[in-house]
């Protein structure tokens, strides 16, 4: 058994909590892995920033229409009942609290629910894009991510290190060892993988782990 | 009434040095290519316009539209929330280099921005960005318990917006996810400048599908089959 999930294993966690007709938006990348994991029985609408309501997935390639992309700039197709709105009703349904779920990729998440995931410092060129208007108004804003990095660094941490995108936003946190809530500015551990015990956990977490007296097993299928 | 312009070349006229431009768009859904290209295509023969500040999502993309303007010099700021693309080297040249100015903006609130700047509102109030660096030197208010960041209208001299139908009034539609920002600047500028893929009469447009009112709209020409970025950078196209 493999010792962490695969980035397609943390989005299909992730995917078993939206509920059907949820409304979401998945972060471009890694989160847009989860609309591929939706439970059976289950639809979910997904919205993108530049303006479509339950787009669908991407079209064979040679049968793009580069009027229909998403966020990341990929070509995108509708399902029956899409619509089309300008960007300010766009970030309307974000900020003002219509959007059920947004999941998003992160370089650091702290115990305060602060959330790291759009710089790694004043190099370079930077960029935002719609990741600070999404951590503000949807109900519930969880985070996918490796439990490290990969130099093994914890990307749980009690204060984030690098600019912040928003302060106190993150509530849920997936990640390839275990699923954690944020609650009164710490992490709750509610799912760790059975071959890790939770003194191994809390050494790879920068923050201290509350551990309730119920902990279940995360258990993902090879997908 | 009649809003057309005979060419492109008449629809970009009076854009001059020092201007502030909205360009529509979201990557290459929505980017009026024409346009841009024929105000390089001024640049190229008189000088003019230079020193542009342009207002977009992003900043650019290959060596075609925005980033062809680049390329060109003509731009000397970028307001924008996503200066990255799949080929971003005409921005981050110049911005590593010092040679080109960037005022970065979250996405929703460049959004919220260009509406204000078009409906006459000079500030409002978004919890987005509320402790972090990009609300740095802006004023906080708490409403309800909660805090917010005030942020300024965005107006421009000009606006370049690209269509899918134009009425002779100026009446628009867009063609899918094409329309993004396009509406809120065409109110933002005050010179709104549209190509559309067909220009239609007063009533061919039913009044329910309008997406844009012409009260917004200034000029309008016409581009029949209009070029798309990802195409154009697929072909290896550079146009300045």
């Amino acid at each position: 058994m493999s010792t962490r999930l695969s980035n397609a294993q943390i989005a299909w966690r992730a995917a078993q909590d939206i509920e059907d007709g949820a409304y979401v938006n998945l972060g471009i990348g890694f989160p847009e892995l989860v609309a591929k994991f939706q439970p059976p029985g289950r639809h979910a609408i997904f919205h993108t920033e530049n303006g479509v309501l339950n787009f669908g997935e991407s079209p064979p390639e040679g049968e793009e229409d580069w009027d229909l992309i998403n966020a990341g700039k990929k070509a995108i197709t509708l399902k029956p009942g899409a619509a089309f709105f300008h960007h300010a009703d766009s970030f309307a349904m974000v900020r003002g609290g219509h959007l059920d779920v947004a999941i998003l990729g992160t370089y650091e998440v702290a115990e305060t629910g602060d959330l790291a995931n759009w710089s790694t410092g004043p190099r370079g060129v930077p960029a935002v894009g719609g990741a600070m208007d999404l951590v503000h108004g949807a109900k519930r804003v969880a985070v996918i991510t490796d439990h490290v990095t990969k130099d093994g660094r914890p990307k749980l941490v009690e204060r984030c290190s690098l600019p912040l995108t928003g302060v106190g936003c993150v509530t849920r946190v997936y990640t390839s060892l275990a699923v954690l809530d944020i609650e009164d500015r710490h992490f709750v551990l509610r799912e760790k993988l059975p071959g890790i015990s939770v003194d191994e956990l809390q050494g790879l977490t920068g923050a201290r782990l509350v551990i309730p007296a119920t902990v279940g097993d995360l258990v993902a299928p090879e997908v | 009434m009649d809003k057309t312009v005979p060419d492109l070349a008449a629809a970009v006229a009076g854009i001059t040095d020092g201007m502030s431009l909205m360009v529509g768009g979201f990557g290459g859904s929505g980017a009026p290519i024409e346009l841009i290209h024929a105000l390089i295509d001024q640049f190229k023969a008189t000088g003019s316009p230079g020193r542009l500040t342009i207002i977009n999502n992003n900043a650019g993309n290959g060596r075609v539209g925005i980033a062809a303007m680049i390329d060109a010099g003509m731009v000397e700021k970028m307001i924008c929330s996503f200066p990255r693309s799949a080929d971003p080297r005409a921005f981050t040249e110049k911005y590593l280099g010092g040679e080109i100015g960037l005022e970065l903006v979250p996405q929703g609130t460049l959004a919220e921005r260009i509406r204000a700047g078009g409906s006459g509102i000079p500030a409002f109030y978004t919890p987005t960005s509320y402790g972090t660096d990009l609300a740095a030197g802006k004023p906080i208010a708490e409403f309800e318990g909660r805090h917010y960041v005030q942020e300024r209208w965005l107006k421009a001299d000009a606006a370049l917006i690209k269509a899918e139908l134009a009425d002779l009034l100026g009446n628009l539609t867009y063609r899918k996810a094409a329309r993004n920002f396009s509406p809120l600047m065409a109110a933002a500028a005050k010179l709104t400048i549209v190509q559309a893929s067909r220009i239609v009469a007063p009533g061919e447009i039913d009044p329910e599908h309008v997406i844009t009112p012409g009260i917004f709209v200034d000029r309008i020409v016409e581009v029949a089959d209009p070029q798309q970025e990802e195409a154009l950078m697929r072909d290896g196209v550079a146009y300045a």
